[in-house]
């Protein structure tokens, strides 16, 4: 359970600092008046924050349990197809594109963002349709999702992660229609910057669950684990 | 009114029918008269608190209910009082963990000289094994359970070869001998419990749990499955005989071993079942 | 993935002197519904929301109280009901702690109270993403269809128990383990956490954003306080429930082996191999620990507001109730673990759970003192609410105390799997948050509806409720000290047990259809006093936050009429000295504001 619990104490580190400048110390019977405010991010922004909180809960605890999982005799590492890499790109890719329709849309810049935002879905759409040909790929050489606890593992994180790129796919085909309509910049400049933020998330933890299948992270908890003997 | 009332009687109540009630453990019949102790223990120190706040409650509610004309005190906090009732609760939380921990590290400190016992349990019934002569266990295995071998003990192992089995039977056990009971399952969870022992552990497929204890007493003990395992988990019961160093060797005699129990199977078998 | 209100209604310009909190928005005509349909069934508004997530709580909750009297049919009056085999026991048994749990008591406190109360006390219109909210609650509502769902299929729901232990919940062994009645629980789970994390998302950020001018964080009531930090506690525990329950779907379904090492099963090898049921159980009680505290600190919050206004007298040390509240949530993440003690997991965790699992005793008894040295002093009204508020800590304080036998790890295992375990937990997230739910619903039933609820049937329900709840659950522990095993259909004949135990069980029996019974009028409460209640006014209770500072009562859609409220004050100004009446209202800028405080209708 370490990944998550490093991750829960990284969450209650951010909580702990946001809640150290809210005046928990104050005495708030000795104070009357209108006081001071607040935050000034947008509500939208707050909420995505909320939400990717829970998301990386819920991958750092399907890494917990694979680690968990590992320590048993019957675990085969299994290979990543090579397709994996084309597919990581794509990911990349799309991450760059919607970080280019972020500044052309505060440029208002309405052709970039068209053009970013659409280039962007398509390489979200390639990554999906490169997993789906990789999991068959797999498939096809035996790499079965029962044959093994690796492989079953290795379908269930990229199943949720793929759902939710999946998802991501759907928020972002409404400021792509926005964008297509002739919507001011203005008006899709929150949600084409929400959707960048996601994107950038689903790149980081696609890039810790390829740490974790490539199996350089229990080589890293091994040199961790000698350290501490 | 009649809540503060209540609220005595709900304490005075509670003490009588602790001090009064013949629903109290079973005498015990193990070494770990340690562990009744530090229920006691904590059953003082929480018993004094629970009657102290609800009384303290009762006190109140009578003392400041409302009455025209009355105003309540403006009181936002007392740092020093909180921290004192803080400082005061560790206290009391310590003084129960402590014992408690140190009862732990005994509960899971087997001693060298305990003999080795598995018990076997499958859906619903409990078998046990063991170690022959050698004072050794053979290895097992679920993978090779079967009609034949119904406890998966390895053929190929020569220490599992005198292991005697005792097969859906009462457990004997001699008296004042430190005994280490190796846990295992085939199935589901289910869990060696023996009120009188005072220690019980899950055991679960896949894996072999253990605890310790010594008997203290003898006499014939009710085995139940203390942990959720199907329909018939109700009905899983077993006994364990605490006997005496000769009774136990009488009925030591009598038991099968692994050997004896496979000899004739193994006459009519020209190869071992290759899969 | 979020929705943003309506251009239109982020009415207040900005004129950089003063700054506008984000989700303050303007009364606009644009947010309200039109027809029946978007303002009763599909409706945005968070009051609406509330009163669908606690209708249906309630409903779903009474079928798991039904289910529990046939439980203590079986328990107290064994093979009187035919019909109560060892299969229809467990099945009984595992429904009525699943909806009890999950479906009732987390629901009730984060969906109801926390969607009603919270956008009213921190002075919001509404939630922050109402829409998402609307869904939260269909979402919910199928989940609790697909398990209705589940007592019709073939086989019957799981008969798992409620932890859903694998391998058993998976094989043919449990009832519904190898048909459809464990797939549609796990499906019903996860959906409800699907949509439970969309609501809890309001909640929170609603909280962060959406308060009033002025209400600064330590200004908000202990409610808020405690429904904020269970809702972020339930949001990072509840994905812990959805990777165990997507991993026991795949292995039910595809035959994979997270959970299950290599079995036999009635003489059958399977073709299971090398999973590990004890790394279910991390993951479940990673969820199901945190899960006893979501319940919880929304009582803790709620009874410290309800003490506070019928004792006429500021909480306690208020800082301390939210560090306390704080300082819980957190450490209720590293205590999972005391409820495997007797698992097989390593022995030397024991050392580690069982002591944080008692310094976090310290801040809950801490937060026991403040409730009861609110009362030292103060102006007692015993209103119904003062009534079920005082029977919480009694209950909580009973059952919080048993959780120092099971949480001293040695101590624990004698009593761990016996009905102690059962008569504890009941008693410490079962009765006492349930009695607080209770002493809300009285208090806040005029809010809602503009009407006081029937004092005498109050009466009635109280007293049966309190004494029925404790005479059922407190000599339930000392079954469990004789060593009488949880989940047993019946003891049949056994060496250690005395018959006169037999004769306790009948009597808890009684008990329990009594207390249930005193459950019916409550209902029946609820619905008579809609119509026929004493008027209640905008603020029968004289009490100061601002859910009782609305223009209208019930509140309308928006809540605050054309301009949101102001916040001078904390929430707890009862008795000030020097003040004309025993409280002032958060909203009221007092006496150097000389104006008028706004009188709520």
């Amino acid at each position: 359970m370490s990944v998550i619990l490093v991750f829960l104490l990284a969450i209650a580190g951010v909580a702990t600092w946001w809640l150290l400048r809210q005046g928990l110390m104050s005495k708030p019977w000795l104070v009357v008046g209108e006081g001071v405010q607040q935050t000034t991010l947008p509500t939208p922004k707050i909420g995505l924050g909320v939400f990717l909180a829970v998301v990386g809960c819920l991958f750092a605890l399907s890494a917990s349990a694979y680690f968990m999982r590992m320590e048993y005799a019957d675990w085969r590492s299994m290979p990543l197809p090579r397709l994996i890499w084309l597919n990581t790109a794509m990911l990349v890719l799309g991450s760059v594109l919607l970080q280019c329709a972020v500044a052309a849309v505060r440029s208002g810049d309405r052709d970039t963002l068209r053009l970013a935002l659409a280039s962007g879905a398509v390489a979200g759409v390639a990554f999906l349709v490169g997993q789906v040909l990789a999991w068959r790929e797999l498939t096809a050489s035996g790499y079965l999702v029962t044959a093994n606890p690796a492989n079953s593992f290795f379908y269930l994180i990229t199943g949720l992660h793929g759902l939710h790129i999946l998802g991501g796919l759907v928020a972002l085909s409404r400021p792509l229609a926005g964008a297509w309509r002739g919507a001011p910049p203005a008006r899709l400049r929150l949600s084409v910057e929400l959707c960048a933020t996601y994107w950038h998330f689903l790149l980081a933890v696609w890039a810790a669950l390829l740490v974790l299948f490539t199996g350089w992270a229990s080589e890293l908890v091994d040199i961790c684990r000698q350290l501490l003997t | 009114m009649a809540i503060a009332l209540v609220l005595v009687a709900v304490v005075a109540g509670s003490v009588l029918f602790h001090i009064f009630s013949p629903w109290w453990w079973t005498p015990i019949a193990s070494n770990w008269s340690y562990i009744d102790d530090t229920l006691t223990i904590t059953f003082w120190i929480t018993g004094a608190v629970f009657a102290a706040v609800v009384l303290f409650m009762a006190y109140c509610v009578l003392r400041f209910r409302h009455r025209e004309g009355i105003t309540a005190d403006y009181e936002p906090e007392n740092k020093r009082l909180e921290l004192r009732l803080t400082l005061a609760t560790a206290v009391g939380v310590a003084a129960m963990l402590a014992p408690g921990l140190y009862v732990w590290s005994q509960f899971i400190t087997v001693p060298a000289e305990a003999t080795e016992v598995e018990v076997f349990a499958q859906q619903w019934q409990w078998s046990y094994r063991l170690p022959g002569e050698d004072g050794r266990l053979g290895t097992s295995e679920s993978r090779l359970v079967s009609f034949e071998n119904p406890l998966g003990v390895d053929p190929d192992d020569p220490a599992g070869q005198d292991d005697v089995i005792v097969e859906a039977d009462d457990l004997h056990l001699p008296l004042d001998r430190p005994v280490k009971m190796l846990l295992r399952s085939i199935d589901v969870l289910h869990n060696f419990y023996v009120p009188e022992f005072r220690a019980k552990m899950d055991m679960v497929p896949g894996m072999v749990t253990y605890f310790w204890f010594t008997p203290t007493r003898t006499g014939e003990f009710e085995v139940l499955c203390a942990e959720l395992c199907g329909v018939g988990h109700g009905f899983m019961r077993g006994i364990v005989m605490i006997d005496t160093e000769q009774d136990y060797q009488a009925w030591l005699q009598e038991q099968s071993t692994f050997a004896e129990l496979s000899a004739p199977t193994q006459v009519g078998l020209a190869e071992p079942a290759n899969p | 993935m979020v929705d943003v209100t309506p251009d239109g209604t982020r009415g207040v310009p900005q004129d950089g002197t003063t700054a506008v909190p984000p989700a303050e928005v303007a009364d606009a005509e644009l947010y309200h519904p039109h027809s029946y349909w978007t303002k009763y069934i599909f409706s945005q508004d968070a009051k609406v929301i509330a009163i669908q997530y606690s209708g249906t709580a309630i409903g779903i909750g009474l079928v798991a109280l039904v289910l529990s009297w046939l439980m203590r049919m079986q328990l107290g009056f064994p093979g009187v009901l035919d019909f109560i085999t060892p299969e229809t026991y467990y099945q009984f048994m595992t429904m009525h702690g699943m909806i009890m749990v999950v479906y009732l008591l987390t629901a009730l406190f984060l969906g109801g109270f926390g969607n009603y109360l919270i956008p009213l006390m921190v002075g919001a219109r509404d939630m922050v993403f109402p829409y998402v909210n609307m869904l939260s609650y269909w979402i919910y509502m199928l989940a609790v269809l697909v398990l209705v769902a589940s007592f019709f299929a073939p086989g019957g729901p799981t008969g798992a128990g409620w932890t859903l232990y694998p391998p058993q919940a998976i094989l043919g062994g449990t009832p519904g383990g190898t048909s459809a009645g464990i797939v549609l629980m796990l499906v019903s789970l996860i959906l409800f956490i699907i949509g439970f994390t969309m609501g809890g998302l309001n909640y929170v950020v609603t909280v962060l954003q959406g308060r009033a001018r002025g209400m600064t964080l330590m200004r908000m009531p202990l409610t808020v306080w405690g429904i904020f930090t269970a809702t972020v506690m339930a949001l990072l525990a509840f994905p812990a429930l959805f990777v165990a329950s997507v991993m026991m779907l795949f292995d039910r379904l595809l035959g994979t082996s997270f959970f299950m090492p290599a079995l036999v099963e009635m003489g059958e090898q399977l073709s299971y191999g090398g999973g590990s049921p004890i790394m279910f159980q991390h993951l479940f009680w990673f969820f199901g620990h945190p899960e006893v505290y979501i319940v919880a600190l929304p009582a803790f919050g709620i009874v410290s507001d309800l003490i506070s206004v019928h004792a006429r007298k500021n909480i306690f040390g208020y800082r301390m109730m939210v560090w306390a509240i704080v300082i819980i949530g957190a450490l209720s993440f590293v205590v999972w673990a005391h409820h495997m003690y007797v698992s097989g997991m390593h022995p030397y965790f024991g050392f580690f759970f069982a002591t944080t699992t008692l310094i976090i005793a310290v801040p809950t008894a801490l937060k026991v003192y403040n409730w009861v040295l609110t009362l030292w002093r103060g102006d007692i009204h015993l209103t119904l609410p003062m009534l079920f508020a005082l029977a919480f800590i009694v209950t909580f304080v009973n059952g919080g105390l048993t959780g120092l036998f099971l949480g001293n790890v040695v101590v624990d295992v004698p009593l761990s799997d016996t009905m102690f375990v059962v008569a504890h937990f009941h008693m410490v997230m079962g009765v006492a948050p349930i009695l607080v739910i209770f002493g809300a619903i009285y208090h806040w039933y005029p809010k809602i509806t503009g009407r006081m609820l029937n004092e005498a049937m109050g009466q009635f329900h109280f007293w049966v409720t309190f004494l029925g709840a404790y005479l059922i659950f407190f000599p339930m522990h000392y079954v469990g000290l004789v060593g009488v095993p949880r989940r047993y259909p019946e003891l049949g004949e056994t060496v250690f047990i005395p018959d006169s135990v037999a004769t306790l069980n009948a009597f808890i029996s009684v008990t329990a259809f009594v207390v249930g019974f005193a459950q019916i009028v409550f209902l029946f409460n609820m619905i008579w006093s809609i119509r026929h209640g004493r008027d209640a006014g905008g603020n029968p209770w004289r009490a100061t936050t601002l859910e009782w500072q609305t223009p209208q009562t019930p509140p309308a859609h928006g809540n605050w009429g054309k301009d949101l409220p102001v916040v001078y004050r904390w929430a707890y100004d009862y008795s000030v000295p020097g003040a004309p009446q025993d409280f002032i209202a958060q909203n009221d800028p007092g006496p150097r504001g000389a104006a008028p405080g706004p009188v709520p209708a």
